[in-house]
């Protein structure tokens, strides 16, 4: 049943510093760190104390929710350091990497002759679990319910993506091991999205159903394509699962240990040699930054890409589900006229004496300056351009904004993840926030209707 | 560097004062701030509420510039009949250009300064920063008055278009009715004598009254309700040589306005065009009626409803309404579907208007500002649309489960 998808509206953005494709391994990080913030709404019960000695796949804490939900280590090593903000919340938790990594044996399972309970148990135990995304709500799947079907995409197009025909390459048999466990966790089917053109590795697997996907960002986000495929109904569930991550599922089934490796594309204009690495997850993210080294001192280190990743600091540590990082410079500084000059250096949709319109092949070289000051909604009609979701996104986030739940819900909150209206915020003329419009949107509807 | 650096060491004093927002609103005028993305989207693209808003102006600059000029050849033409036999070349005279900014510009200015002022006031108070939105208000409104209106009156005004229609509603952005037809408006209900007739269109009309050299001042919509025949001809009306509001004349240069905020994508080419469609489609039917003998010469109305259709687009301010004030994204429409039915309509409206209409002669205002409070209503059915299909999805869903 496979129905090929074709993105009309969108838009992208073509920045310099895309990672060339050799491979490089990254110098061992000599520290790991977990953020629970990667984890959105679950509250840390931490299982290991400081100083505690863990093995790769050791669970160091569970959700405060749910004593099922587990979060393992990603190394083997001692538990250095539990860092905690404002009303002792846990903002980090380090861990001191031992030379020689020791894994915890969990036992190999067969994804085809195993069942449905057994698959789940392993995948809870064995920290996979937070892996798989549900929606509604963006937020990790609920462990309790059975999900309508499950999306993949392995098709990359936000600005400066890691390629996953790339760094899936040679991955086959984990693959197929996981999206086999995964298909039997779900009444409905594993839809996988892959590029039209290009050889992915999802195309000859079994157990999915394989779409071919074209069309500018966001064709490769997953919400556009669940949107085109089967969207989101009231008490429906649907997962998401990064490509990436199913490998680390499916080595996990096959071998029996959590090897959370990671690769990386390293891209960006601030980056000297902007390449792929071979990492993991909560690495330092200067093992690779200054192995690729930076051009500049003032820039902005993104884990993740440029529309959805986070801020982090040039010694902070590589984010839990990140496998783009990006360097692009601060935009800190002013700019003489700035707002009635023509522009031929940066990116509009719009041709009001801008002219990115005249050269759309052109690489950008973009900074983090926010070209103007936020305003109340004014422009109408903009975000519907880069929006090729069935709905309204000006008026979901006027609902988000003013906490209309029933409008919230009639416009298709659950279908919906922040990353969704990444690219309208991008283009937003009033600099409007809209991915925290909907993430508090989302937050508030999980309150009150659950 | 030593502008930059004192105007930023300026900045870092006056925040969190009262004074923040004014001094912000000057500073952004010479730099784009120094602000960068949180969280989000890392980078943004180059446009912001202040780029939009000068294209707007960008596109106003030539009816402004027109206007001068107009204002001044209609004056010298009134007196001296003769000028008219060849309006291009006495249209752009040093004389009307001294005359016409003479009287025009006191209008810009006036209307500048009284609605900045108002918006750095209420920007103090709430304490957010001053929006763009006057910047457009602020030209659109001398182009839209008499020329001879006194600046005490546009003051008034202003003040009670920009309180009462904007901020009352909570600034730029949230206003339901388009601030400069309020502004408009207001005029037309305060001092109806002084907005309508035959004496304010043209420069000194009104003061020449009852003199021996004294001037008509008539626009075309007039002469026609009135049931006379204009003296001008159609490339006059279509250059924009005839008397009117001080900037709407000229249906040559706001097409060309038109079509560069089409270009860039900031008017909504949907409006402009469903606009034109509704107007010609009542210019039509009133066409139809005439043409079926239902309403003879002598009838009040004959003399607009038999105006040939297309003709409604060259005379009055029916263009420039739909131009620049019907596509204000703000009080229009805000949803693809909605602008298409609320542009018909507002081309609909006008000349219905227009041709009922014997007091004043021009619908256009009255149209956009009926619209404008049934925009949300559109909006609202249109956006129904989208979530009844997402009901009628998980009903289906539910059936097939059950």
């Amino acid at each position: 049943m496979s129905k090929d998808i074709k993105i009309k509206k969108g838009l992208n953005i073509k920045l310099k510093g895309e990672a060339e494709k050799t491979l490089s391994s990254a110098p061992r990080s000599r520290t790991f760190a977990i953020r629970p913030s990667d984890f959105h709404l679950i509250t840390p019960k931490m299982v290991v104390r400081e100083g505690g000695k863990v093995q790769a796949g050791d669970t160091i804490f569970y959700s405060k929710s749910n004593e099922r939900l587990k979060f393992v280590s990603p190394v083997s090593g001692t538990l250095t350091k539990i860092e905690r903000g404002a009303k002792r919340v846990i903002t980090e938790i380090l861990i001191e990497a031992d030379p020689q990594d020791a894994f915890k044996d969990f036992g190999a399972l067969s994804p085809d002759s195993s069942s449905a309970e057994a698959i789940k148990s392993r995948l809870l135990e064995s920290g996979c679990w937070p892996f798989i995304m549900q929606r509604p709500y963006a937020v990790i799947a609920d462990t309790e319910q059975e999900p309508k079907d499950i999306f993949i995409s392995a098709y990359s197009t936000a600005p400066l993506a890691n390629d996953v025909d790339f760094s899936l390459k040679g991955k086959e048999k984990e693959l197929q091991a996981a999206v086999t466990a995964l298909s039997k966790l779900t009444k409905g089917q594993v839809h996988v999205g892959v590029g039209k053109s290009g050889s992915s590795p999802f195309k000859g697997l079994k157990d999915i159903s394989l779409h071919n996907v074209s069309g500018p960002h966001p064709a490769g986000n997953v919400g556009t394509q669940i949107n085109k495929l089967s969207p989101v109904n009231k008490n429906e569930i649907v997962w998401t699962i990064a490509p990436q991550d199913l490998v680390i599922i499916g080595e996990l089934l096959l071998t029996g240990k959590f090897n959370p490796d990671r690769i990386i594309a390293l891209s960006g204009s601030e980056v000297n040699t902007p390449k792929y690495y071979r990492t993991r997850i909560g690495s330092e993210a200067a093992t690779f930054l200054y192995d690729s080294g930076l051009k500049g001192e003032n820039v902005r280190v993104i884990s993740g890409d440029v529309l959805t990743g986070k801020k982090i600091s040039p010694k902070g540590h590589l984010g839990y589900y990140s496998n783009t990082v990006t360097v692009i410079p601060e935009g800190d500084d002013y700019e003489l006229f700035g707002w009635n000059k023509p522009v031929f250096n940066k990116i509009s949709t719009s041709r009001a004496l801008t002219f990115s319109w005249l050269t759309p092949n052109k690489k950008y070289d973009l900074d983090t300056n926010t070209n103007g000051e936020h305003r109340a909604f004014v422009v109408t009609g903009n975000y519907e351009e880069v929006f090729p979701l069935d709905m309204f996104p000006m008026q979901m986030l006027k609902a988000c904004m003013v906490k209309d739940l029933d409008q919230m819900e009639a416009l298709g909150m659950y279908e919906v993840a922040p990353e969704d209206f990444s690219l309208t915020e991008f283009v937003c003329v009033s600099k409007q926030p809209h991915q925290q419009i909907i993430r508090n949107g989302l937050d508030l509807m999980i309150k009150e209707i659950g | 560097m030593g502008l930059k650096q004192n105007l930023h060491t300026l900045k870092e004093k006056y925040k969190g004062t009262k004074m923040a927002p004014a001094f912000n609103a000057l500073h952004t005028f010479l730099y784009t701030p120094n602000e960068t993305t949180h969280s989000g989207a890392h980078v943004r693209a180059a446009d912001d509420l202040k780029r939009t808003m000068n294209t707007v102006i960008m596109a106003l600059v030539p009816c402004l510039i027109f206007g001068i000029f107009n204002a001044g050849y209609q004056h010298y033409a009134a007196i001296d009949n003769t000028l008219r036999l060849d309006p291009l070349g006495n249209f752009f005279t040093w004389d009307n250009f001294i005359l016409g900014a003479w009287t025009v510009l006191p209008l810009v200015i006036v209307s500048y300064v009284v609605g900045l002022g108002v918006e750095f006031i209420f920007a103090i108070i709430k304490k957010h920063e001053v929006e763009e939105g006057y910047l457009v208000t602020g030209m659109l409104v001398p182009l839209i008055v008499p020329i001879d209106i006194p600046l005490w009156m546009l003051a008034v005004a202003v003040i009670f278009g920009v309180v009462i229609g904007k901020e009352v509603f909570g600034g730029t952005g949230m206003n339901i009715l388009n601030p400069a037809l309020t502004i408009r408006a207001f005029l037309f209900f305060a001092y109806p004598t002084w907005m309508s007739g035959d004496k304010v269109w043209v420069h000194g009309a009104q003061a020449m009254t009852g003199q021996p050299d004294a001037i008509s001042g008539e626009t075309i919509l007039g002469t026609l309700a009135a049931n006379n025949h204009p003296v001008y001809s159609l490339w006059d009306m279509f250059w924009g040589f005839i008397p009117g509001s001080v900037g709407e004349t000229s249906t040559f240069l706001i097409i060309i306005g038109g079509l560069f905020l089409i270009f860039t994508k900031i008017g909504s080419w949907r409006i402009m065009l469903s606009a034109v469609i509704g107007a010609l489609v009542m210019g039509l039917i009133f066409n139809g009626v005439v043409d079926q003998g239902w309403i003879q010469e002598g009838s009040k109305f004959y003399g607009l409803m038999s105006e040939p259709f297309w003709h409604h687009l060259i005379i009055g301010g029916l263009a420039f309404g739909i131009v620049y004030m019907a596509t204000d994204p703000v009080t229009a429409s805000q949803t693809n579907k909605g602008k298409w039915i609320y542009g018909f309509f507002i081309g609909f409206m006008s000349i219905m208007i227009r041709v009922f209409n014997p007091a004043y002669p021009e619908g256009v205002m009255l149209a956009i500002l009926l619209m404008n409070v049934f925009a949300p209503t559109i909006d609202h059915y249109v956006v129904k649309g989208n979530i009844n299909k997402r009901m009628k999805r998980a009903k289906h869903l539910k059936a097939k489960t059950a």
